[in-house]
């Protein structure tokens, strides 16, 4: 089996793999703040969308190889056995496949191929939006009347949300520049001004600085948030999409979120070779 | 707009000459009332201390021995007078035709005098004194009364000689001159500056305590819930929580800020952090650095901020500063710091290649 059957085998499996979340929220109503939905406290998601947002089997690795009789860990992860192994999922984007352009499509698998090069999260990067809601870590939402705030444990990350809309964001950044409104009781975030340095994901999946997301955030029950996020980029994919995925509380007693500060762990990897002394490989 | 983050040169320091600038939009006033000010509230019943607040101002932490805390206001008129003068010249466009500086840089220390760094116009180090209490104030620390900060221990002094002196949290973006001689300064990246590292904003911008850098993105934002209180420092974008109420966590846990819980004495905010790394280095202080932070709404457009710092294995003594936080209409942009930290990598480079060069020559290693 070639890598390539390996990564897409799991295409026709998931049409309807994702479930619409919003549908699920019924007649519960959350507690309130300013007369809105409560989202404040420490979230986390669980499920495989940092891997890969599309549908996929099990695979070795996420950089791989060909073997003799199929797709093997590349030599820099093979040591990692089975801790590098890539989880399966139904995935998470509405209707299974990322919608690319053709040409689009060739440059996600090229980043695919050189994934340890080329994923910005392996070097510790802003995650971007909204990658850095299902990078497999916690983060916090501060709400309140006026404000909303989020935190994130990954590289530190933040997001002010904008309740008033400031303008067009005079300049391009990593986290984009975020605007909030309540659509009854679901809050909507309109995100713009993208680098395009940034990945939806480590199998490679990208989008330009023409990048639009739009993020949909409903409490559904007390510990559970339905979010969606829209994805537009006309300079990659033919139509907009859509992932959705809930959001769960994290349950622990006196949860709060750790330093994650990755700057220092990828300071080896990054200037390690300009040591005095190299430490080798 | 605030000045972006443009990456770290490593021989960016500037000249203090430099450190002036216009006034700014939220200008401190004289007038800061602590008295009968009634703060606004949220429904909690506690102050509103949201905002975003620009913590720039030229009075430094420690004031010259022998001087007063407070400044005449002719003599503070006169300071700052002369620091806007400064900076305008500072500001003033440069000579197109002017000669190329010369190789390697005149021998200066700073900016100028090797390969050039920030122009004035990128800086934003506060132009005026931090007004407390009606007072213009020459230095932050009110405690000891000298306005410096006390003594360090015998230990201390001793840690200090070690080779790690210069990675503290407090190092200011003046303090490389660009060509350090202390052996093995750029030996590996943990020797650089926690700024250069992109660990820390330098100047001990995140704190706690929390102070000027006196150089520029001095912006701070506060998010306010009753169970959690966001402190937003733009620079490398380190957001601490303070958890309302709440006990430390054990001591293996450890955070580059500290761990930081709250509770209200009146309408002040006490913040009450322990728990730092041991590579946070405020100063030089060990892990044990306890820091208690005093946040007072003093007016519509300003907080108090009060600090004391206490270590016993660092300082003879705890001691105490004090200054304005002016709120601000401005916008924090994003300071992804590390993202465009392509000089680290250079400042190593360069110096393998210096030391290249050196064995080349025959000359003698450092």
């Amino acid at each position: 089996m070639t890598i390539g059957k390996v990564l897409f085998a799991a295409g026709a499996l998931i049409a309807a793999a994702t479930m619409p979340l919003a549908a699920q929220s019924g007649t519960y109503r959350p507690p309130r703040i300013a007369g809105k939905p409560d989202l404040n406290g420490i979230w986390q998601t669980m499920n495989e969308a940092n891997f890969d947002l599309e549908g996929h089997i099990a695979r070795p690795a996420m950089a791989l190889r060909d073997g003799p009789y199929g797709p093997v860990p590349a030599a820099p992860v093979v040591a990692l056995g089975a801790v590098g192994a890539v989880p399966p999922s139904l995935g998470v984007v509405e209707g299974g496949e990322i919608p690319y352009k053709p040409e689009a499509l060739a440059k996600k698998k090229e980043n695919q191929k050189n994934w340890l090069a080329l994923d910005p999260e392996i070097r510790c990067y802003l995650p971007g939006v909204p990658r850095a809601t299902y990078i497999p870590q916690p983060f916090r939402i501060f709400q309140n009347a006026t404000q909303f705030f989020i935190t994130y444990q990954f590289a530190g990350a933040v997001r002010n949300i904008y309740m008033k809309d400031p303008g067009p964001p005079p300049v391009d950044s990593w986290m984009g520049q975020s605007v909030g409104h309540w659509d009854g009781d679901t809050l909507v975030v309109d995100v713009t001004g993208f680098n395009d340095s940034t990945w939806f994901d480590r199998a490679g999946n990208y989008h330009s600085d023409a990048l639009h997301v739009v993020e949909r955030y409903t409490r559904t029950s007390p510990d559970v948030i339905a979010y969606e996020a829209t994805i537009t980029d006309p300079n990659v994919f033919t139509r907009p999409w859509k992932i959705s995925m809930p959001l769960y509380r994290r349950q622990e007693k006196n949860e709060q979120l750790l330093d994650f500060k990755c700057v220092e762990f990828v300071e080896e990897l990054m200037y390690g070779p300009y040591r005095k002394k190299p430490l080798g490989p | 707009m605030r000045k972006l983050f443009v990456a770290f040169t490593g021989a960016a320091a500037m000249a203090a000459l430099l450190m002036s600038t216009s006034v700014p939009a939220a200008a401190q006033s004289d007038k800061t009332e602590t008295k009968k000010y009634s703060p606004p509230r949220l429904p909690d019943g506690h102050p509103d201390l949201q905002g975003t607040y620009d913590l720039a101002t030229i009075t430094p932490v420690e004031r010259a021995q022998g001087s007063p805390l407070v400044l005449t206001k002719e003599a503070a008129l006169k300071l700052e007078t002369q620091r806007a003068a400064q900076r305008e010249r500072a500001d003033a466009p440069s000579d197109a035709n002017r000669s190329a500086p010369p190789k390697g840089g005149d021998g200066s220390v700073g900016a100028a005098g090797n390969v050039g760094g920030y122009n004035s116009g990128w800086l934003d180090p506060g132009s005026t004194f931090t007004v407390v209490n009606g007072e213009k104030r020459a230095s932050l620390i009110v405690d000891p009364a000298d306005g410096r900060v006390p003594p360090m221990t015998d230990a201390a002094r001793k840690r200090m000689m070690g080779g790690f002196a210069r990675q503290t949290s407090d190092a200011g973006e003046r303090a490389d001159p660009g060509l350090e001689t202390a052996p093995g300064a750029y030996d590996d990246p943990e020797r650089r500056p926690l700024g250069e590292r992109c660990l820390l904003g330098f100047g001990s911008t995140s704190g706690p305590p929390a102070l000027p850098d006196y150089f520029y993105n001095n912006l701070h934002q506060i998010v306010q819930t009753p169970d959690a209180i966001m402190i937003l420092t733009e620079m490398v974008h380190d957001a601490r929580t303070v958890r309302m109420n709440a006990q430390h966590l054990p001591k293996q846990f450890r955070f580059w800020l500290g761990d930081s819980i709250g509770h209200w004495d009146g309408d002040t905010l006490v913040v009450d952090t322990t728990n730092f790394t041991d590579k946070t280095r405020f100063r030089g202080s060990t892990e044990d650095l306890h820091v208690i932070e005093r946040f007072t709404r003093t007016s519509a457009e300003s907080l108090l901020y009060q600090f004391t710092v206490d270590d016993p294995k660092t300082w003879t003594k705890p001691w105490t500063g004090e200054y304005t936080w002016p709120a601000t209409n401005a916008h924090i942009y994003e300071y992804a710091c590390h993202e465009a930290n392509y000089a680290l990598k250079d400042i190593l480079k360069g110096a393998r290649l210096r030391e290249k060069e050196q064995a080349e020559k025959g000359a003698t290693k450092e």
